[in-house]
């Protein structure tokens, strides 16, 4: 088992790291080397929405109109509850009996809530902490850059900003569209449709989008009606989705609703799987191969649902709930962290089912632990650094030879940061992971999200979204084991990363990120 | 002969097992729902105990348990009328008058008939249950009459119930008309059949206490201002006398009685929940996932296959779920996909997969020729041509009738590729009246030349359907660029992608054609200035659209299969056997992908789905061309992504060459 003091010590304050060749992490202390890959939101670029929707509200809203008006409204925008709520407020011009009556009825609907809240405490949350607590995204609240999603065949991205707007980027094009929704607020995540070069899904506050950003149109500001909304009572707010890799199906999550959501995207028309046990679902992954998908819950269980049937394997954790999910690229292969405890699990299923009379979940009685991720001081030059803890994310690059681990850290003490852990992994003989390196940046900058390119040409590519809004890429060079890569003639060309970082992620991909 | 008996093995040994599960589930399922009814019958809050003991006493009765079995009866004479009623194909009426004319068709006149006698039969059992004052139909009159005789007098309520379920029964069926409820959709996703019942419990629940609601009320309504003419025959029929005494139901305070108007929703409550539970069942049993084999070691089994399954016509759902048996096989499991990639031992002719492929090209043929003529219609915008020939006998027939629903007739009477879908009730005569079309071919305004041009000539084989009209013909090289040559050049003999050799050219129209063809314009003219007349004619917006599309669902899994097929035959197929079929597989794709693009691109047709209400009408087939065209899509990228580069060396033609590049570059 791997454990972080195998790792080779974290880089000295100033260093960043470049890039990975000749089976080693190389840094770099001048950011200028690293900047043309770079793309920089500053948060003072940003136009922040100040006011909130509800003051707003309050600014407009006519108190002239009639009783009746108004509980007809009340009804269209809070349902029973806030129909309830207008009646008992009213109570100069309602009958006694009906607005003491609201008021029970209303208390009595408060204590069940609240009587249900205490058996799934995140119930309780507000929609916007829900997100921040759920979300890969490390401190998702305060990120700049919420949501990023990289384009599964071509070399484009999109990038969900704090500022309610996604855009995107292709470097065969010189447009950035620029997407804006009224419904798009509070991204929590987003998803290209694979096999698709148009349709971007967007788990939004109250509802799925799914944007068609035709790829060849010259609009820098795609209307709202290249979206569509895809939308469920009671399924808000979505915190994670993920596409079937076939392309056909869309998967929804919420912490609020105890069913997932399988969407017919084109249709919009949706099928409900409901499993009553954990009180929601926070985290959704899809098996590269298509056959199995990883749902966790807000309570220490998750479920893991076989495609074919949609039946699924209760797994019961420990401690906490399960807080990310990774697949290896066979989809033979789960890495799982759990809340509260410092450590990665692994499950092995075995292949998909071969016909319909064996299409029941065979899968492993245990999951067994592959990694230690505790904390493990480091010292160096500039004083004691702590390095493990709870995992935030964790990001398995396609080809499964490399494995990110993005590790909370902890906010209040300076020398606990949060910090990228990279483990080289290999499945035979046995499946093990290996240490490879820490990935850091900029000095006081943390990471606080990361996704490996799905086809990067010389081994895999790292992008990680930064505390300060700057995105990098951190390339990894080396040789598949498994598939020989036509074209690459056995040995690796010979790299030197510290003078031209940017000659061999491949030139044409952010050209026009240095205008 | 043979194709008709290996249609039936299929009806004998599956659907009707499948139904008549589905029917006994149904019929167990009563006693809960009838359970559930009885104490909400008997619903008091104060007196917990005591409708506790009502409600036990009730269902121990034995007029209980014979209203139980009067129940089940009715029941069961859902599931069959379910069962000989289901389509897997809607029936899309394009204007009023389609609609009309399909409730009114003698065959849906007889099912509405049927369940109002049901809901007759129903609103009894429910009269029985609930006991008290609606038990009896009749009582004794508490006054005697002028000679001191004794009479039996009427039970105004009891016949309230029988005529709220008779009522109840009929919009039900009426409804199901305009909803589509005898449609049967297939899931986007397999789940098991518990399951989904479970799932979809709450809202058979939700949609019949709504439906339930609105019927009561228009009842009532109905009641209020009609109810003496069933009173009245009631008493003479049966010579009954009204008591004077009691108040007449049909004034405002006889009808704002609380306590009856509950009992009148809970009881259609009840009648359309049992209903739509049959119902629901009923979808979920026969939709479920069949497994054909791919192949047989017994040649007597060979028609049990699913290449023989595949090109089936009758029944439709055969068809149905052979092609999605090919979907899921096609990406769920290896060992079967190798059998359909397997060569014959003798000879080694890869039969499975010609067989598979020649039928999902020949489906993707007709709907691309199925939207080029009806893009062709529009383009055209309706006006008259000069008369093709064979068009004179009809055009004579039409235009001596008046413009009203008898001369509707012969367009329904045509059969299109899509009417063949629909499944005719055992050998009875393929029903008219629910064929679908296109707008312009429904409405009587439309021209006969058009009508003619639309219809294949050949009713027999319409899944070689292409369109045989020499107008469509002439101007088929202008719209495809890619020569057909260059097509066949591609593609094996065995490829269904042909078409059809060019009618010669027909002579000029008669002058008698001419005549009635200008005599019809005046008619025309005449009639469009009348408001109710265009209100009845005017075509439903998007119908035409979704009429085209009905069949969709076959179509998207033609493409599913065929493209996973592809996938797999990259890493799978160890002979090449769908390399000789891909050029074939990639053009039909393509022109079909035109053909779509094309039609989304129409003026009224809408590029995204409406939101549908909620109700259990199967409102999926007005989303199915979205669905295609997704899926069409996801179908090529799925093949360009899969070879990539090798697809280069695909001969085919250099128009679609560029839209593959389009493809493979991520640009469309």
């Amino acid at each position: 088992m791997c454990s972080l003091t195998l790792f080779p010590p974290p880089l000295p304050d100033g260093q960043t790291t470049l890039c990975e060749s000749n089976n080693e992490l190389l840094s770099g202390n001048n950011t200028q080397n690293a900047s043309p890959m770079s793309l920089h939101f500053p948060r003072e670029s940003l136009k922040l929405h100040s006011r909130t929707e509800s003051s707003s509200k309050a600014a407009f809203l006519d108190h002239s109109e009639t009783l009746w008006m108004r509980s007809a409204a009340a009804w269209r925008d809070g349902g029973l509850t806030g129909l309830l709520n207008e009646i008992t407020d009213s109570n100069s011009e309602v009958p006694k009996w009906l607005s003491v009556g609201s008021g029970c009825i209303l208390a009595l609907l408060r204590w069940m809530s609240s009587f249900h809240g205490s058996l799934f405490p995140h119930l309780t949350l507000s929609s916007e902490d829900m997100i921040a607590e759920f979300s890969q995204v490390l401190n998702w609240s305060d990120c700049v850059v919420r949501a990023f999603a990289w384009h599964p065949h071509t070399d484009k991205f999109a990038v969900a900003l704090l500022d309610e707007s996604i855009k995107i980027y292709n470097p065969k094009s010189t447009t950035t569209p620029t997407l804006k929704h009224r419904l798009q607020r509070n991204v929590a995540a987003m998803q290209w449709k694979p096999l698709c070069a148009s349709a971007l899904a967007v788990a939004c506050q109250n509802c799925v989008l799914v944007w068609h950003v035709d790829p060849c149109s010259l609009s820098a500001r795609p209307s709202s009606s290249c979206a569509q909304v895809l939308s469920h009572p009671g399924h808000a707010p979505v915190t994670s989705i993920a596409w079937s890799p076939s392309g056909a199906l869309l998967l929804s999550a919420s912490p609020m609703d105890t069913s997932m959501m399988v969407w017919d995207v084109a249709a919009e028309s949706c099928v409900p799987l409901q499993r009553v046990g954990g009180g929601g679902v926070t985290f959704l992954s899809w098996s590269p191969d298509g056959s199995h998908v990883l749902a966790s819950t807000p309570s220490a269980l998750f479920r893991v649902w076989e495609t074919r049937m949609w039946t699924c394997e209760r797994w019961p954790c420990l401690k906490g709930r399960c807080q990310s999910g990774c697949w290896s690229p066979d989809g033979s292969r789960l890495l799982f962290a759990v809340e509260g405890e410092t450590v990665i699990y692994a499950l092995t299923f075995a292949g998909a089912p071969a016909d319909i009379s064996t299409s029941s979940l065979k899968g492993p009685q245990a999951a067994a632990v592959v990694a230690d991720l505790s904390e493990t001081t480091f010292h160096t030059e500039d004083g004691d650094l702590i390095v493990g803890g709870e995992i935030q994310s964790l990001a398995w690059d396609p080809r499964g030879e490399r494995l990110a681990v993005l590790l909370k850290g902890d906010p209040q003490a300076t020398n606990r940061p949060a910090i990228i852990a990279v483990f080289k992994t290999r499945t035979s003989p046995i499946f093990e992971l290996l240490p490879c390196g820490f990935v850091q940046g900029e000095p006081g900058v943390e990471p606080r999200m990361m996704q490996f390119h799905p086809n990067f040409q010389h081994g895999a590519l790292l992008t990680v979204c930064w505390s300060s809004g700057r995105i990098t890429h951190v390339p990894f060079y080396f040789l598949t084991s498994a598939v020989p890569l036509v074209g690459l003639s056995g040995s690796p060309s010979l790299l030197h990363p510290l003078e031209r970082p940017a000659d061999f992620a491949s030139q044409s991909l952010f050209t026009e990120l240095l205008s | 002969m043979f194709a008709a008996d290996s249609g039936c093995w299929f009806t004998q040994k599956v659907l009707c097992w499948r139904a008549a599960a589905s029917v006994a589930w149904s019929v167990l399922l009563l006693p809960a729902s009838t359970a559930a009814f009885v104490v909400l019958s008997k619903l008091s809050v104060l007196h917990p105990v005591q409708m506790f003991a009502d409600c036990v006493s009730v269902l121990l009765s034995a007029g209980s348990v014979f209203s139980f079995v009067l129940l089940a009866g009715v029941i069961i004479m859902v599931g069959f009328l379910t069962f000989e009623y289901y389509t897997v194909i809607p029936s899309i009426a394009c204007s009023k008058v389609a609609l009309l004319g399909q409730l009114l068709h003698p065959r849906q006149l007889l099912y509405c008939l049927a369940h109002g006698v049901m809901g007759v039969v129903v609103g009894w059992s429910c009269a029985v249950t609930i006991g008290y004052r609606y038990e009896r139909l009749a009582y004794l009159c508490p006054q005697k009459d002028r000679d001191g005789l004794l009479h039996m007098c009427l039970n105004e309520h009891h016949l309230l119930l029988l005529l709220e379920g008779g009522f109840v029964g009929l919009s039900h069926s009426l409804l199901g008309v305009i909803q589509n409820l005898n449609y049967v959709s297939f899931g986007t996703v397999q789940q098991h059949k518990y399951l989904c019942f479970k799932a979809s419990l709450p809202l058979a629940a939700k949609c019949s206490a709504a439906q339930a609601f609105y019927s009561v009320r228009n009842f009532v309504l109905l009641y209020f201002f009609l109810g003496h003419i069933p009173r009245a025959w009631m008493c003479k029929s049966l010579s009954l006398h009204l008591d004077s005494s009691a108040h007449p139901l049909d004034s405002i305070s006889g009808l704002l009685d609380l306590s009856l108007l509950y009992l009148l929703w809970i009881s259609a409550t009840y009648l359309l929940f049992s209903w739509y539970m049959t119902l629901l069942l009923f979808r979920i049993f026969v939709t479920e996932a069949y497994s054909f084999p791919v192949q047989s070691t017994f040649t007597e089994e060979a028609p049990q296959c699913l290449p023989k399954v595949l090109s089936e016509k009758q029944p439709m759902i055969l068809k149905f779920l052979a092609l999605q048996d090919l979907s899921l096989l096609s990406q769920h499991s290896p060992s079967r996909r190798s059998q359909v990639f397997s060569l014959s031992q003798p000879g080694g002719h890869p039969h499975n997969w010609n067989a598979i492929s020649k039928e999902c090209l020949s489906l993707l043929a007709d709907l691309t020729q199925r939207l080029v003529s009806y893009h062709e219609t529009v383009a055209t915008n309706g006006r008259t041509k000069s008369l093709s020939s064979g068009s004179d006998r009809k055009t004579s027939s039409e235009s001596s009738g008046t413009e009203d629903l008898a001369s509707c007739r012969p367009t329904f009477l045509m059969k299109t590729p899509a009417s063949v879908f629909l499944r005719s009730v055992g050998a009875g005569p393929q029903s008219p009246l629910t064929s679908p079309f296109t707008p312009d071919l429904d409405s009587p305004f439309a021209s006969p030349t058009l009508r003619q041009l639309t219809s294949p000539v050949d009713p027999g084989s319409p899944w070689h359907g292409v369109v045989q009209s020499p107008h469509v013909m002439r101007r088929a090289p202008k719209l495809w660029s890619t020569s057909t040559d260059s097509q066949r050049n591609g593609s094996p003999p065995a490829s269904p992608a042909t078409l059809p050799t060019p009618k010669p050219e027909s002579s000029k129209p008669s002058f008698l054609a001419q005549f009635f063809q200008n005599r019809r314009e005046q008619v025309k003219h005449f009639m469009a200035k009348r408001m109710l007349v265009m209100y009845l004619f005017t075509k439903l917006p998007e119908a035409s659209s979704q009429a085209l599309f009905a069949d969709g669902q076959a179509h998207i899994w033609a493409l599913d299969g065929l493209s996973y097929l592809v996938q797999a035959s990259f890493t799978e197929d160890q002979f090449g056997v769908v390399q000789t079929t891909l050029p074939s597989i990639l053009s039909s794709m393509l022109l079909l992908q035109e053909a779509v693009d094309r039609h989304f691109k129409l003026p009224h047709a809408s590029s995204k789905p409406v939101r549908s209400t909620i109700s259990l009408g199967d409102s999926s087939h007005k989303t199915l061309r979205f669905a295609l065209r997704a899926t069409l899509k996801t179908a090529i990228y799925r093949i360009t992504t899969t070879f990539g580069a090798h697809l280069h060396a695909v001969q085919l033609s250099a128009e679609h060459r560029k839209r593959l590049q389009h493809f493979l570059e991520y640009k469309e």
